[in-house]
């Protein structure tokens, strides 16, 4: 599936809710079901400004794809994250570089979101754009660790 | 008192809905709502005399001029203040302490000379003094409290020396609503020749101020924590003090006579008003301070106490819940978290039903340490709020823990 297929997928599924706390759920859930991090990455290095709960993000590259792990101490931001990671993660760092998020405005997640958790929100796609752009440059399959 | 339904229909704000429910304020300890006659103040400003005060000779320069005098008289009589040259309108709470941080230290303070605060102060009343004192190589030295979040009285005694030069300390914590002992931390610190500065941001609007009765040095507070507009504050100081002190910033208005050699300044309290002044704000805080003494400050406190001690009992009765602040003396303002639930997840939960609440530090991240904690939500409440309100809270607070179960 390309970026954009995912991001309808999800905005497909967003829609079946008109409340929002049904979509909150969703998140919710998301936010559980996201794979646990390592607890090493949970470091300061990691850690992404800008949000009021913490999120620390970690990308791995292969010299191909950059896959992203990341975790939040906040449950909702950890279903965003969850969102992030299925519509970014493993992807080559031209697409993480040339996506166009669409899905956040359109599942509504920029308006409804708080102003500071939107820049959270915000922050994080800046994040993993900023990393993707680093590996492009990098141009080998080193590991990413240290460096930012 | 006025009926609640009276009260609550002088706020237009109170009548919006949110997200398809009624709005539910509870975030008055970040700021409040303006009652009309506040709105309506600061329009006539702008609609019918508009003039820069203590400047034009004509009419409408001094009909502004004698509204913003008006304004400072009454903020006089609100506080008790004995002189109108002991009021000083500052932008804010913030403004003010770092007014008297700054003039105070270029004053008074040399190498290893002592503040005390306590663990309880916002942002605002630490960190202009760490600046002052990073400037002057002065120390900060810090009054602890205990697990109710109540300071350490004893505690504050030992803390003066030689070196103490200044006390201040808030009159309510922000963070936990714990109200401080501020007429024995006066009484102390006098009793050692030591000024005290009392923030009162969380104070002032909660019940009756007399500075003359604390016999406090510095008493600051916002215009906008007490139904005025933002950008208003004031600052109080006894005119020994205040006449002793160096200005806090130049500009117009603040002088007496300007040469490039030398400038003298205006007399107080024009000395620490430099520049354009807020005064349409001024003039609507004198409004929203005649808004509460209409309304009765002695029944503001009952009326909140009341709410205080109804939040206390529901949120109590929930299992998971617990309170960060159990001193039987505090405003109307309470601090909890759920279970292992992020502050922020409930944050936004309760926002989608409505209900309006702070989460986070609370700009106090002293107190957050304090307990081993990263954050809290808080709920401030004041007389406008309702039993029903609370009551919603209490179900949308039980929705919560059972959607992050």
């Amino acid at each position: 599936m390309t970026i954009n297929e995912v991001q309808d997928n999800i905005i497909e599924e967003f829609s079946l809710f008109d409340d929002w706390m049904d979509k909150y759920n969703v998140l919710i859930d998301m936010g559980k079901g996201l794979p646990v991090i390592d607890p090493k990455f949970k470091v300061k290095d990691y850690l992404i400004e800008g949000c009021q709960s913490k999120v620390w993000l970690h990308p791995e590259y292969d010299g191909n794809v950059i896959s992203f792990r990341a975790d939040s101490d906040a449950i909702i931001t950890r279903g965003i994250v969850a969102l992030l990671i299925k519509v970014l993660s493993g992807r080559t760092p031209d697409e993480i570089i040339k996506a166009d998020l669409y899905f956040i405005d359109r599942i509504g997640l920029r308006q409804n979101l708080s102003p500071t958790r939107s820049n959270g929100l915000l922050a994080m796609v800046r994040q993993m754009k900023l990393y993707a752009m680093a590996f492009k440059a990098q141009g080998t399959g080193h590991r990413a660790q240290g460096i930012f | 008192m006025k009926d609640i339904s009276e009260i609550r229909a002088d706020f237009p704000l109170l009548q919006r809905r949110i997200y398809d429910k009624p709005l539910i304020y509870f975030d008055n300890g970040a700021t409040t709502q303006k009652p009309l006659c506040v709105l309506d103040a600061v329009r006539e400003v702008y609609t019918n005399y508009n003039g820069n005060v203590h400047r034009g000779v004509h009419a409408m320069s001094d009909l502004t001029s004698e509204a913003y005098e008006k304004a400072r008289e009454k903020v006089r009589l609100f506080i008790n203040a004995g002189k109108r040259e002991e009021i000083v309108f500052t932008s804010g709470t913030t403004g003010s302490i770092n007014c008297i941080a700054f003039s105070f230290g270029e004053r008074y303070i040399k190498p290893d000379d002592e503040i005390i605060l306590s663990n309880l102060e916002h942002h605002a009343n630490i960190v202009p003094w760490q600046m002052m004192c990073e400037r002057k190589g002065a120390i900060l030295k810090v009054i602890p409290v205990n697990d109710n979040g109540e300071i350490l009285f004893n505690e504050y005694l030992k803390l003066f020396s030689k070196r103490t030069r200044i006390v201040a300390v808030t009159q309510a914590s922000n963070a936990l609503g714990t109200i401080l002992p501020v007429k024995k931390i006066i009484k102390a610190a006098h009793a050692q020749n030591i000024p005290v500065l009392i923030d009162g941001a969380q104070g002032v609007q909660h019940g009756i101020v007399d500075v003359q009765a604390l016999d406090c040095d510095f008493y600051v507070f916002s215009g906008h924590k007490i139904y005025g507009p933002t950008g208003t504050g004031v600052l109080y100081g006894k005119e020994k003090w205040l006449s002793e002190l160096p200005p806090y910033q130049g500009g117009g208005d603040m002088v007496e006579k300007v040469t490039f050699d030398k400038t003298t300044y205006n007399e107080l309290p024009f000395k620490f008003e430099a520049g354009t002044m807020n005064y349409a704000g001024a003039i609507g805080l004198g409004t929203a301070l005649d808004y509460v003494t209409n309304l009765g400050r002695e029944e503001i406190a009952l009326r909140e106490k009341m709410l205080l001690d109804h939040a206390t009992k529901r949120l109590s009765a929930i299992n998971e819940l617990r309170i960060f602040g159990n001193s039987l003396n505090k405003i109307s303002t309470i601090s909890f978290l759920l279970r292992d639930i992020h502050q922020y997840d409930t944050g936004m939960i309760l926002d989608k039903l409505g209900i309006a609440v702070r989460t986070g530090t609370h700009c106090a991240q002293p107190v957050m340490d304090r307990f081993g904690i990263e954050g809290t939500v808080r709920v401030s409440m004041c007389f406008y709020n309702t039993i029903e309100e609370i009551d919603v809270l209490g179900t949308g607070i039980e929705k919560v823990i059972s959607m992050f179960s």
